[in-house]
């Protein structure tokens, strides 16, 4: 039970991580039905901006928290100007090429933002300093730590307040109703290229705060972080039914619950002796363990190639016909 | 556009093969001069248009767009690495285990096409990329609790290909002539993409080349006109998969050690740039996109630095970036400015001509 409501923590947390990183592919597509493949980078470099800030800032004694807050606000409108520019310069003028174009571009568009990165924060793992002070607290045997309810406040802050951009806002019109017809939406008076380029921006920025928080919370980062992360986030939104908003809220949380849970359960349901199977190995309490938890990154794809072939609309999306 | 009116004059056509061939011939020996690094280059040059083209009958040919096709080649690899070194103490030849890794690696490729069938486009792009991920997951991880791929550390010692007394290591004389192990392998590796060069041609043109491309245009109107679009995108899949698989052997054998590093994300993405950047569905467009791709950044390689270091002293950009930068670069502007590759596919130049028109 302990496993379990540990599991459960720090599932909780990476899937709201998750989340707001899904938020930024599941508002592209819901808007122009791109993939932006090269969402993860920009998570990326939100952490890897984090990380300057935060190392020059350091030795200056200001407080912690300050301290991240300032490394967040600096990473924040980079990340806003690097979704931008690649809208405007790589997808924008694909717009109305065939699905296959765009998508390459972002490809593209993600091993240079890659490699630049590369370039500039060099090959390593970079260590993120702990500077928050962590604190533990226990509810019915598992452990929560002072970053883990941190982050999970942000990400629900977040969450919220997209949904009342989204839904309660004229911004938030303007976007849904480019994202059901933009030719009539434009008819209406919209710039649609400006609700385009802001849900860029949005989804940019949601990507840097994302970003921030997975190098405090996981205390590392690296400049090929975000092709896994932003697979793992993309999985997650097309778990919730992608161009779903509450979906892609649900289908990160939900993933970082499943992909948790399966590390934390997976070698002993593998494990051979368990089954009663009579090995060498088993002999005085011994194990056979098939899959250990370094399967863990496993479970984000089989969990997004099990969706798409069996429920392709995802949890909260709507069927529709011919789409891809 | 015709370089040289061939009509009534077939000599012409043959004497431009034996012109191409004997320059195909006469190159590794050319290369050795500058150093035997440049044949070995060169080789794993053609393993690229091997690759590319493999690629080029499931994205090219038949419109499905697969970013983990690296797993396929890494099918092959392993394959022709674990029955061919002391890591399971088995030898087998290798003109056995290549067919025995394209088929393995055929197996993969349905494997992978069986639950993707319905998915189109981008959908698909993120599941083959996801099934690549999860290849190399494994291999990285079947070292427990039996060790099968022996994890990170990959396999060592893989027997080069030998026939007989003939190894393909070894240098030779052969009619006096001095023949190094990669120029032994340079022929070999000709001959097999030749193969496979002449397989596609084939099949483009051929009663499944035209109903892959079919479905490439309009799947739903492929299945009106009768086309088995369900075996037809499955044998996409397995073919594609399996030329990955024969040059993945080779691989394997040429390097004598493989690793799960060598089957990253960025391979894949790499071939796929490839085919991109040459015109996909045309062959020779796949090959030139291949051969520069590949021949480009290593001359990058030799000369940026010595460059750099005279510039400012120093090396500011390592070459290996740079060769990256000029992938991703190349996407990009490729599909900006000229969507269709350098060499676009005969079908697609008509398209395009017609929108002019």
């Amino acid at each position: 039970m302990d496993t379990f409501l540990q599991q459960m923590v720090n599932g909780l947390t990476a899937g709201s991580v998750y989340a707001v990183v899904a938020l930024g592919y599941t508002m592209v597509y819901g808007i122009i039905q791109l993939i932006n493949f090269a969402h993860g980078e920009v998570v990326m470099i939100g952490a890897m901006v984090a990380f300057s800030v935060i190392n020059l800032l350091v030795p200056s004694g200001l407080p912690p928290l300050a301290i991240v807050l300032i490394g967040a606000g600096c990473a924040v409108p980079i990340c806003m100007l690097v979704g931008y520019g690649m809208e405007r310069l790589a997808y924008r003028p694909l717009r109305h090429a065939p699905r296959l174009a765009p998508l390459i571009t972002a490809i593209g568009v993600s091993i240079i933002l890659q490699h630049i990165a590369l370039m500039i924060w060099s090959r390593n793992i970079l260590a993120f300093p702990q500077i928050i002070p962590s604190r533990s607290y226990f509810i019915g045997g598992a452990a929560i730590t002072t970053i883990q309810i941190a982050i999970l406040a942000i990400c629900f802050m977040l969450m919220a307040s997209l949904a009342i951009l989204v839904y309660r806002t004229p911004l938030g019109t303007a976007m849904r109703a480019t994202a059901q017809n933009p030719q009539v939406a434009g008819l209406m008076g919209i710039d649609i290229n400006r609700v385009i380029a802001v849900t860029f921006i949005l989804g940019a920025g949601l990507g840097a705060v994302a970003g921030v928080l997975f190098g405090t919370y996981y205390g590392i980062a690296q400049y090929t972080m975000g092709s896994v992360l932003g697979l793992k986030a993309f999985s997650a939104a097309v778990l919730g039914g992608i161009g779903n908003i509450p979906g892609a809220m649900l289908g990160g949380v939900l993933l970082g619950v499943v992909e948790a849970l399966g590390a934390g359960y997976i070698g002993d349901f593998t494990d051979v002796c368990a089954w009663g199977v009579p090995l060498a190995a088993c002999e005085g309490g011994g194990t056979f363990i098939l899959f250990g938890s370094n399967y863990q990154d496993v479970f984000a794809f089989l969990v997004l190639i099990l969706v798409l072939v069996f429920r392709p609309q995802g949890l909260l999306g709507e069927r529709v016909g011919d789409r891809a | 556009m015709r370089f040289f009116d061939t009509r009534g004059k077939p000599w012409l056509v043959w004497l431009g093969f034996a012109l191409v061939g004997l320059a195909l011939a006469l190159l590794p020996f050319a290369l050795a001069q500058a150093g035997t690094t440049w044949v070995r280059i060169m080789n794993y040059t053609i393993l690229y248009v091997m690759l590319a083209l493999g690629l080029n009958i499931v994205v090219g040919f038949a419109g499905l767009l697969d970013l983990g096709y690296i797993a396929f080649y890494a099918v092959g690899a392993y394959a022709y690495a674990l029955l061919a070194s002391p890591q399971f103490g088995l030898h087998l030849p290798f003109w056995l285990i290549l067919p025995i890794g394209a088929a393995v690696a055929a197996l993969f490729g349905v494997l992978l096409g069986a639950p993707t069938l319905k998915l189109r486009g981008d959908y698909l792009a993120i599941v083959t990329l996801g099934f690549g991920e999860i290849i190399r997951i494994f291999l990285n991880n079947m070292s427990r609790p039996v060790n099968i791929t022996n994890g990170p550390q990959g396999i060592t010692r893989i027997d080069p290909f030998s026939f007989g007394t003939f190894n393909f290591a070894r240098p030779d004389t052969v009619l006096g002539i001095d023949v190094s192990g990669p120029i032994k392998y340079y022929y070999l590796l000709l001959l097999v993409a030749l193969a496979i060069i002449v397989v596609n041609l084939r099949l483009q043109n051929s009663r499944i080349g035209r109903a892959w491309e079919a479905i490439r245009e309009d799947e739903i109107a492929a299945r009106a006109m009768g086309i088995d679009t369900r075996n037809l995108k499955l044998l996409a899949f397995a073919m594609g998969a399996s030329f990955g698989g024969v040059a993945g052997g080779m691989f394997s054998a040429i390097q004598g050690f493989i690793s799960p590093e060598s089957f990253v994300l960025v391979e894949s993405i790499m071939v796929v740039s490839m085919v991109v950047l040459g015109g996909m569905g045309n062959i020779w467009g796949v090959i030139l996109g291949a051969l520069l791709l590949s021949f480009v950044p290593e001359i990058l390689r030799w000369t940026v630095t010595p460059v750099q270091e005279a510039l400012f002293g120093r090396m500011m950009v390592e070459p290996e970036v740079i060769r990256m930068l000029l992938f991703g670069l190349a996407l990009v502007l490729v599909m900006l400015f000229r969507p269709a590759g350098l060499l676009p596919s005969a079908v697609r130049k008509r398209e395009l001509e017609e929108h002019v028109a």
